[in-house]
């Protein structure tokens, strides 16, 4: 009972500044509506992907977005640890578990949040809804960003509190997984190093369960894939960041 | 309040361990104000932060406001307020939202909260700045702030970690005039580090010290500078030439010790300087030496640690 309680506080204090400055949502958002407006419209022109632009080239966004939001939740928490805050609460009898429930529940609100509004603004583009495959998409996104948080305040936890390994980390990691996921351009028109390269990443496993549920085909063998990679992903998260708290900070 | 046996802290870095805190026995009662005096890297934040439950002992035991850290650490802090060494308020936070966060996770309702919130906000003169952040706030106000955080829970024990570190004049007498005014008002127990020897001089009733992760001393600081250090008398002699004689003079006073000379200038400790100041220059006037100046000091708690340490507590700080 009181874990439920002291979740709901974590998320909203960690929820407040979004609530009472929502445009801040908008502004965390400009790299991928900057990618939607600037980027997309080329894609639609070329023969570059494979299918219809948009129906490719959104599931990429929102795995662009994933990356950054929850990726860098870590830098909140590293910027709590550094501070005192993080400090402060754990001197109350707080829950130790509902400290990282609480933000990822955050993480997890602004991430379904900021996906809506990305295929909401692409639908006028020309992205065709394919409601119960954007649904379960959605979902695979949370799972996906749940297992990234967990990741990313594991990272945060050990950085801290120089937090150089932070940035550092997330800096090298971020845009060689996010260019070898095939998120901007297919993979599969690239020498063969790079396609190796990209089997080996998991984000490419999702973006490809996306861009199929987003068409509609639920039974592709890619979703399959992209749903073992983010549940894998969810668990080692939530496992090492479970385990790196019951240590104590 | 705080019961402390044998308490032990190694951690493992790089494979060798350290032994940062060994062996702390501590008894602190209701009430009491006490200053937890050390150089940096003496175990006294590692002792606060077992004592507050954010670090699980390796070995010893201690009750803290009634109840064990390691076994009812829900208990534990339920009944004390930390004050650390940083700001307690997040940035990006509005500071009345960070007190109720703090207050809801002691378990108040919302409601409690924000009415305790802007209880304690006018307590510390922080009044109509709930919907602020730390950022628009001066030093002063955001150190006023971390106190009403530590006080949500209306603690009867209170742990500060160096309270009035980096603030100006004014804002550390602030501050000290809040932390006291807490003591008067609701009996709060006190136990604080600082490395302001002359506050913990001021305001502490006891102090305790640490170096190397034991404690080497714990007395009142009257006592303290009485026991282990005495006063201190220096003189300046017109004639450089003249100090082998004078210091001569100084070795023969009842009670004087550590005589040390430097150009001109002789330095030496006594049990009561007030009576020994006006003997010794008299005696060199007798002796017909010219003294140019000469003072007296009452002895510091740097001088109680250089006494127990030979070491001072400012050479460890850099």
């Amino acid at each position: 009972m009181t874990f439920f309680r002291d979740t709901a506080t974590i998320f909203s204090r960690e929820f407040a500044p979004v609530w009472r400055e929502p445009l801040s949502l908008v502004f965390t958002m400009a790299q991928p509506l900057l990618f939607l407006y600037l980027f997309g419209p080329l894609l639609e022109s070329g023969t570059a992907t494979p299918g219809p632009a948009w129906q490719w080239f959104v599931p990429g966004i929102l795995i662009m977005m994933c990356l950054s939001g929850p990726l860098m939740a870590g830098y909140f928490l590293l910027l709590d640890l550094i501070g005192g805050s993080m400090e402060r609460l754990l001197v109350t009898p707080v829950s130790r578990t509902a400290l990282l429930v609480g933000r990822t529940l955050k993480e997890f609100v602004v991430l379904l949040a900021q996906a809506v509004l990305i295929i909401g603004l692409a639908v006028p583009l020309g992205l065709d809804l394919h409601v119960p495959g954007v649904l379960t998409g959605l979902t695979l996104l949370v799972v996906f960003g749940i297992g990234l948080g967990g990741l990313s305040f594991v990272l945060a936890i050990v950085s801290a509190p120089g937090g150089e390994l932070f940035y550092g980390i997330t800096q090298v990691v971020m845009f060689p997984l996010l260019l070898l996921s095939g998120v901007l351009l297919p993979v599969e028109n690239g020498p063969g190093w790079l396609q190796v390269a990209a089997s080996i990443n998991p984000v490419t496993y999702i973006v490809e369960a996306e861009r199929s549920l987003f068409a509609g085909r639920f039974l592709d063998a890619p979703v399959v894939w992209g749903t073992a990679a983010a549940v894998v992903t969810a668990l080692l998260g939530l496992h090492l960041a479970r385990r790196r708290m019951a240590r104590g900070l | 309040m705080i019961h402390a046996r044998g308490l032990t802290k190694t951690y493992t870095l790089k494979k060798t361990s350290v032994d940062a805190v060994r062996g702390v026995d501590l008894d602190v009662e209701p009430g009491q104000l006490v200053a937890f005096l050390g150089p940096n890297g003496a175990g006294k934040s590692t002792c606060l932060r077992m004592l507050t439950g954010l670090l699980p002992p390796t070995s010893g035991t201690a009750r803290v406001a009634g109840h064990d850290v390691t076994t009812e650490a829900a208990a534990v802090r339920a009944r004390i307020g930390y004050i650390g060494q940083k700001g307690g308020a997040g940035e990006a936070f509005r500071i009345g939202d960070e007190l109720v966060t703090q207050g809801r996770c002691y378990g108040m309702t919302r409601r409690e909260a924000r009415s305790r919130a802007e209880e304690l906000l006018t307590v510390v003169g922080l009044d109509g700045l709930f919907a602020r952040k730390p950022s628009t706030l001066s030093g002063g106000q955001r150190r006023r702030l971390d106190i009403a955080l530590g006080l949500m829970n209306r603690p009867p024990l209170l742990f500060l970690d160096e309270p009035s570190t980096g603030l100006d004049p004014a804002s550390r007498a602030d501050i000290w005039s809040h932390i006291l005014r807490l003591r008067a008002d609701h009996g709060t127990t006190l136990f604080l580090t600082t490395h302001y020897l002359e506050e913990a001089d001021a305001m502490a009733e006891r102090v305790v010290v640490i170096d190397q992760g034991r404690i080497i001393a714990d007395g009142t600081a009257r006592g303290l500078k009485a026991d282990l250090a005495g006063d201190r008398l220096t003189v300046t002699l017109h004639d450089p030439a003249d100090v082998p004689r004078a210091a001569e003079l100084a070795a023969s006073l009842p009670g004087a010790a550590d005589v040390t000379s430097d150009g001109p200038k002789l330095t030496l400790r006594v049990a009561a300087a007030d009576r020994a100041l006006p003997e010794f220059v008299r005696a060199l006037d007798a002796a017909g030496l010219k003294v140019d100046t000469a003072e007296s000091s009452r002895p510091t708690l740097d001088d109680v640690f250089l006494a127990l340490t030979g070491r001072t507590l400012q050479d460890e700080d850099a």
